[in-house]
């Protein structure tokens, strides 16, 4: 059964939809940015759900009015990594928030391999279930 | 999204379509502003000449875009030369509001930095140090105060080169992001450029702010008084003139800075003369005029020197 077509990594927000254009990415940014969020670019190639931290792309971006700014870093960061995972994400220093609060993925390997399923047998006829990335099979920075 | 779409879908207008040049002025609200400069800003007539041609250039841009005229975004990265207190930080100000006015910048904020902000001080520190600046600035205006300093010849380990690099790859490469104002003395920023000359070709614009008459100093010092709820009395005004003529003529003099300090000083003995006083009871009009005894009382009457001179020899 094939659920997700296309083995296309979905996390952050937006990630069922078709890859969001530039125009779209600038509009969401500037949503952040209007709501005074610091927006930051991060990169991986570990597709991983569990993946939380992803390595960051310089610094978060405090202070920017304009989304144009920002733009320029993920176009920077997509060139220097055309075939990693990117995403934005945009943090809330509002206090009792404190925490990412949008985040999604702007650029994504152009084939991805998705996921096998492994299944473990332990005590008795007990199945342990895990998901396992085939990219991940290479070591990091040769895996797309 | 709509942003990008828009310009494709406004119907071009036919040939012989009549625009009307007066309907856009009204609509863009631009009128208002540049009022606000006539009344706010004392003089500078090259400096209001300029910006009312770019208005207008502008304007007119908006126009030829309804009959699909294309043409290039106009730079309009600027250069304020002129001696201190000529008011190169007040005018940059109203020029990110001009622009944001015309639509020509996205925001209309104003980032003010000066060598600190985008120089580092090790290997490594600049490149980053003057991309966040002027990511900062995007969609407005980058504001470079005393432009000067960036370049630094007789230090050729200076990081200041670095940052004149990224700038000018910006300058040239985001035209339609953000708008740059170098400011600085005259013959500092001549040989600025002289040595940059990628610099002084991509700046459009060099504006030179003249000094003041002693005549618009008056002017500007009343218009600083009543926005501090101040005025001179009549013979206070005289006496005021007086001081501006006679302090025209010594040194560091520093155009409507200097008239804010003299104002300053002012304020302080007219506070102290009606502290003398003090059995006297004060009305309004006391607590709000300076009087001639106020400017009179300042050593540039009395001996010919400046106020801080003999302050610091004391």
């Amino acid at each position: 059964m094939m659920t997700n077509q296309g083995n296309r990594v979905t996390q952050g927000q937006f990630s069922f939809l078709p890859d969001l254009t530039d125009a779209q990415i600038t509009a969401q940014v500037k949503y952040a940015l209007s709501k005074g969020w610091a927006v930051s670019v991060e990169y991986t190639d570990d597709p991983h759900p569990r993946n939380t931290y992803w390595e960051m792309f310089g610094n978060p971006m405090f202070d920017l009015k304009d989304p144009a700014g920002i733009l320029l870093e993920i176009n920077n960061c997509r060139k220097t990594f055309p075939n990693h995972y990117i995403r934005v994400g945009a943090f809330s220093a509002v206090r009792g928030v404190e925490s990412v609060t949008m985040s999604y993925i702007v650029n994504r390997p152009k084939k991805e391999p998705g996921f096998g399923l492994i299944r473990q047998e332990t005590d008795g006829r007990t199945m342990r279930y895990t998901i396992h990335s085939y990219a991940t099979d290479k070591p990091e920075g040769e895996r797309y | 999204m709509n942003d990008t779409n828009n310009s494709t879908n406004v119907a071009v207008l036919a040939d012989d379509a009549p625009v009307n040049l007066e309907a856009e002025f009204e609509a863009s609200n631009v009128k208002e502003v540049l009022d606000k400069l006539d009344r706010e800003l004392i003089g500078l007539k090259p400096v209001k000449t300029r910006i009312r041609e770019i208005a207008a250039l502008l304007l007119v841009d908006r126009l030829r875009k309804q009959f699909a005229l294309t043409s290039e975004t106009p730079t309009l990265h600027m250069n304020f030369t002129g001696n201190p207190g000529t008011g190169k930080t007040t005018v940059a100000m109203r020029m990110a509001e001009i622009l944001h006015r015309l639509g020509y910048v996205r925001e209309g904020h104003l980032v003010s930095v000066t060598r600190d902000d985008l120089v580092g001080q090790y290997i490594g520190h600049t490149a980053p140090k003057t991309k966040e600046v002027i990511k900062k600035a995007m969609g407005g205006v980058l504001f470079i105060d005393e432009a000067y300093y960036l370049y630094k010849p007789e230090n050729e380990r200076d990081y200041g080169a670095e940052s004149i690099e990224i700038l000018l790859q910006v300058m040239e490469n985001n035209r339609d992001d953000l708008v740059v104002i170098l400011a600085g003395y005259k013959d500092r920023m001549d040989k600025f450029f002289h040595s940059n000359p990628g610099m002084r070709s991509r700046v459009a614009h060099h504006i030179d702010f003249p000094d003041y008459s002693a005549e618009e100093l008056l002017h500007i010092a009343k218009l600083m008084l009543a926005a501090q709820n101040y005025r001179f009395s009549a013979d206070a005004e005289k006496a005021f003139f007086d001081y501006i003529t006679l302090r025209m003529k010594l040194e560091h003099f520093a155009n409507a800075r200097s008239v804010r300090n003299a104002l300053d000083r002012a304020r302080l003995r007219q506070a102290n003369r009606l502290f003398a006083n003090a059995s006297k009871s004060l009305s309004k009009t006391d607590l709000m005029t300076i009087e001639a005894e106020d400017i009179l009382a300042s050593r540039v009457f009395i001996e010919g020197k400046l106020d801080s001179e003999a302050a610091s020899t004391q």
